[in-house]
């Protein structure tokens, strides 16, 4: 991944309006606590050095899912020309932790970051042939112009936050 | 019903949608269209995704028998069921099972055409099964109790008021919804709780990946996710054609679905699910069991349905229906479509340019029968379908078969002997005047004036619109006694032959040769201005006339009696000019499907419309200041003239002698050949065409003068404006008056 990449990725996300922050692996635990509203549930992020803070839930019940306001989980790649984040379904629960809540926060390698489709497809294709097979490319918060004009929060987050790690 | 009356019926049926749902479709369908230029724009590779698109789709048609076996085997690998369902019945009867066995009170569905095919609602609601559609313009429809308009936004005919009003009245919130977020917050609410409460959810696939057994679901609103993850039961119903070899296929359509359709480079959420999947259920029965904890035994059921389509597969007209990706492109794309939506433009399940192969192909041409006039071969769908489906040859299709199920005899009497078609004789009476409109304008000629004078009066037009649905409020051609041909022979060629820069055919089209002569003596003088030797040759009528009517014999025999007369000139080396685009456009585009293959290459390879001849001489050194220019202009190109690519010749050329050109961003005109004459789309027609009146009489254009490059878009322009239109060629004309 170039800089080049990274720059493209966020001018993408910040077409779509998506709030980015890059931070250092270790500071990780302040950008969360500035970007998430209280409750927050999480599902594990799978990185070196970097856990969730302790006042995240990250066991949470249906009934914590109704209540967050923001959920955090990891995105296993970033696709510049489209602002996208690859959320791979854990079987912690992650897909529910970035569906349910209004808020989702994806925390996302910034080596992770790809051109386009074709390379992120190319990854993916050889993950589901070994067996991790269930992924979302999200762009930006779920939306809907189905009743007149274009509103974000349909069913899914009305906002995404992605935190970038700059190793 | 007698033809008058059936045709009175359709026209009051389009009035009443232009009326109701006219304004919402209008909007929403010409926003998607505007999206889509705009993001394909951004592509810097948009011609070379859909090469890729289209050939994985050829690939895997051809091979379909054999991914469905695949895609069985790595599904049930993964721990899954597969069931191949023959037909609806059959597809719906699985379901029900599946719903009887998991004790499935309530089923949550996201948005799928597929189940609208089946008729999976009913099917499930009369087994008492709840029924949820949870995309949000599905739910509205299912509230209002009313069918899709649109295959992606299904309630795309309904403005914010009027579902303001029908959630109000059925919901009686405490405080009346008014805006779209307030009307979606409160769908957000009502259906979440809804999902929170389902036992199974069912999903279409946009694409199943036979390599690993993926769905993917391409969605913006987030509920197919909600859909799966609540559920511990998912059913995914598909066409069998959503089968592609491998995961890597799906590249392409990624990239090109949304943009094709609504405009967006990539819509929210593009779900990959290799199901069963390992995400852990959220069960809200057991709202304080870590969700990671619960029950992750999932089940989950693919129901693969053929329903028409292998027998489409081996229908080598309808085959390439298959392909399509159900984008929305060839709908919003669709001047007619615009303007009138899915309800009329729409069969049982299906809407919009692509859906009389669907039609045809899973419910027959009974439910195709009902719209297919509405595409009039204007061609705008061909270069926006990412797969590059010929949509408007299916149609011509399958409107000639339609033809051939007709009442045989009716009106026998008056057409067989009369006219030279290749046609049964069940064919409707209107469709066989306009398809022979060459008979028609060789006899108007050749009893010029007299025929003018007598096809005006009224008891003519009263007849002519109550037999063969010609409406009275059209101005009828006015056949000229000395045609062009005439006109040419008499007066000869005014380059010599060993002077010339190059000998041309002139192509004869018939509006040219019996109606506006004037612009076929234009086309003359400006090819001699550049040194160009003209031949009028005795051609046929090139088919596009029968072909618009559903007419492929009658079309095919006259391509080779075009090719027969125009294969001595070719081999002569002299070019093919041609004036009116949609006779172009037949040589280019559906001669592959009427002539050999090499007939056809050469026939396109050597024929260019007018203005891009003049381009080329110009571009190869002739002189543009033989050419009159000089003039305000608002140009409306021609629909398939701009399917060919072949506009910015015009505009480049008038630019080049001094014009000042104003070009009209609207699809079509409305008029499309003969669609415009005909009583029960006279409405239709008018109101397609307003919107270049729009443009036209802005302050910008309404002084300037009116061009036009096809035929029956100059005589939509002079009922539209109540000016007269004329054909670019007749500005350059050196002969040209001021002012003119």
């Amino acid at each position: 991944m170039g800089t080049d990449t990274a720059a493209t990725f966020e001018k993408s996300l910040e077409r779509l309006n998506v709030e980015r922050t890059a931070t250092a692996a270790t500071d990780v635990h302040g950008v969360l606590e500035d970007v998430c509203t209280t409750p927050t549930v999480g599902s594990s992020l799978p990185f070196d050095g970097v856990s969730l803070p302790e006042w995240v839930n990250d066991t949470p019940t249906p009934e914590d899912l109704r209540d967050a306001e923001t959920g955090i989980s990891a995105a296993s790649i970033g696709i510049a020309d489209y602002g996208s984040v690859v959320l791979p379904a854990r079987p912690d629960g992650s897909e529910s932790v970035s569906l349910f809540p209004d808020t989702h926060v994806a925390v996302l390698r910034m080596s992770d970051i790809v051109p386009g489709i074709p390379e992120a497809i190319a990854r993916l294709g050889d993950e589901f042939r070994a067996g991790n097979d269930t992924a979302i490319i999200a762009t930006g918060p779920s939306a809907t112009a189905d009743m007149g004009s274009l509103v974000t929060g349909a069913h899914g987050p009305k906002e995404v936050h992605v935190v970038i790690l700059d190793e | 019903m007698s033809n008058s009356g059936s045709r009175e019926a359709k026209a009051a049926h389009l009035r009443q949608l232009l009326e109701t749902e006219g304004d919402a479709v209008a909007q929403n369908t010409r926003g998607f269209n505007a999206g889509r230029y705009d993001s394909v724009s951004r592509l810097d590779d948009y011609e070379a995704l859909k090469a890729d698109a289209r050939e994985i789709k050829e690939d895997a048609i051809a091979r379909l028998p054999e991914l469905i076996d695949r895609v069985e085997r790595t599904v049930e690998a993964n721990g899954g069921t597969v069931y191949i369902a023959d037909d609806a019945a059959d597809a719906n009867r699985y379901i029900s099972d599946v719903c009887d066995e998991r004790s499935a009170e309530r089923v949550v569905k996201s948005k799928s055409m597929t189940t609208e095919e089946l008729a999976v609602n009913e099917a499930l609601e009369a087994d008492g099964v709840d029924v949820v559609e949870t995309d949000l313009g599905e739910w509205v429809l299912q509230v209002a109790d009313e069918t899709p308009s649109h295959i992606v936004a299904p309630a795309l005919h309904k403005s914010r008021e009027r579902i303001a009003d029908l959630i109000n009245e059925t919901f009686d919130p405490e405080e009346p919804l008014e805006t779209a977020e307030e009307l979606t917050m409160f769908a957000r609410d009502h259906l979440g709780e809804l999902i929170e409460g389902a036992d199974v959810g069912m999903t279409g696939a946009n694409f199943i990946t036979a390599d690993t057994g993926t769905i993917a679901l391409v969605t913006s609103e987030g509920n197919a996710r909600k859909t799966v993850t609540a559920t511990d039961t998912h059913i995914a119903v598909a066409g069998v054609e959503k089968v592609v070899p491998s995961f890597e296929d799906l590249a392409p359509f990624i990239e090109l679905i949304g943009r094709s359709g609504t405009g967006q480079d990539i819509t929210s959420y593009l779900s990959l699910l290799t199901p069963p999947v390992e995400s852990p259920a959220v069960d809200f029965d057991e709202p304080e069991v870590a969700v990671a904890d619960g029950d992750v035994d999932r089940d989950f059921h693919l129901v693969l349905v053929d329903n028409g389509r292998m027998a489409m597969r081996e229908d080598d007209q309808l085959r390439e229906t298959l392909y399509c990706i159900r984008c929305s492109a060839c709908a919003n794309s669709c001047a007619n479509f615009q303007s009138v939506g899915g309800h009329a433009f729409g069969g049982e399940t299906y809407s919009g340019g692509i859906a009389t192969g669907w039609e045809a192909g899973v419910h027959g041409s009974d439910s195709a029968a009902g719209f297919n006039d509405l595409c009039t071969g204007c061609s705008r769908c061909v270069d926006a379908c990412p797969v590059g489906i010929d949509i408007p040859w299916i149609n011509t299709v399958v409107r000639d078969r339609l033809n051939r199920e007709g009442d045989e005899g009716q009106f026998d009497f008056l057409y067989e002997g009369l006219v030279p078609d290749e046609e049964p004789g069940g064919i409707d009476v209107q469709k066989r005047l306009f398809g022979n409109y060459e008979t028609l304008a060789k006899l108007g000629s050749a009893t010029a004036p007299v025929s003018n004078w007598i096809a005006s009066t009224r008891p003519a037009r009263a007849a002519l619109e109550r037999v063969a649905g010609v409406d009275g409020r059209r101005e009828l051609p006015d056949f000229q006694r000395e045609t062009l041909r005439d006109w040419y022979a008499s007066r000869g060629p005014r380059i010599d032959a060993a002077d010339a820069d190059r000998e041309v055919v002139l192509y004869p089209d018939t509006y040219t040769d019996y109606v506006d002569v004037d612009r076929g003596k234009a086309a003359v003088r400006v090819l001699e201005a550049l040194n160009v030797r003209v031949r009028i040759p005795d051609v046929a009528e090139s088919g596009r006339a029968p072909l618009s009517q559903g007419m492929v014999d009658t079309a095919d025999e006259r391509a080779s009696r075009v090719y027969g007369t125009l294969a001595e000139h070719l081999d002569a080396g002299r070019d093919v000019v041609v004036i009116e685009p949609s006779d172009l456009a037949m040589f280019h585009r559906e001669y592959e499907k009427l002539l050999p293959e090499r007939s056809f290459e050469r026939l396109r390879d050597s024929s260019y419309e007018i203005l891009e001849f003049v381009y080329g001489c110009l571009e190869n050194g002739a002189d543009a200041d033989s050419l009159r220019g000089d003039a305000e202009i608002a140009y409306h190109s021609h629909c398939q003239q701009r399917t060919l690519g072949l506009e910015p010749y015009t505009t480049a050329v008038l630019e080049e002698v001094g014009c000042d050109v104003l070009e009209s961003d609207v699809e079509c005109c409305g008029m499309a050949g003969s669609f415009g004459y005909k009583s029960e789309y006279y409405d239709l027609s008018m109101d397609v065409g307003d919107r270049l009146r729009e443009q036209f009489t802005e302050p910008a254009a309404a002084d300037r003068i009116v061009v036009a490059s096809g035929t029956s878009c100059e005589d939509q322009l002079g009922s539209l404006l109540e000016r007269d239109a004329a054909h670019p060629v007749e500005v350059l004309d050196p002969h040209r008056r001021t002012g003119r």
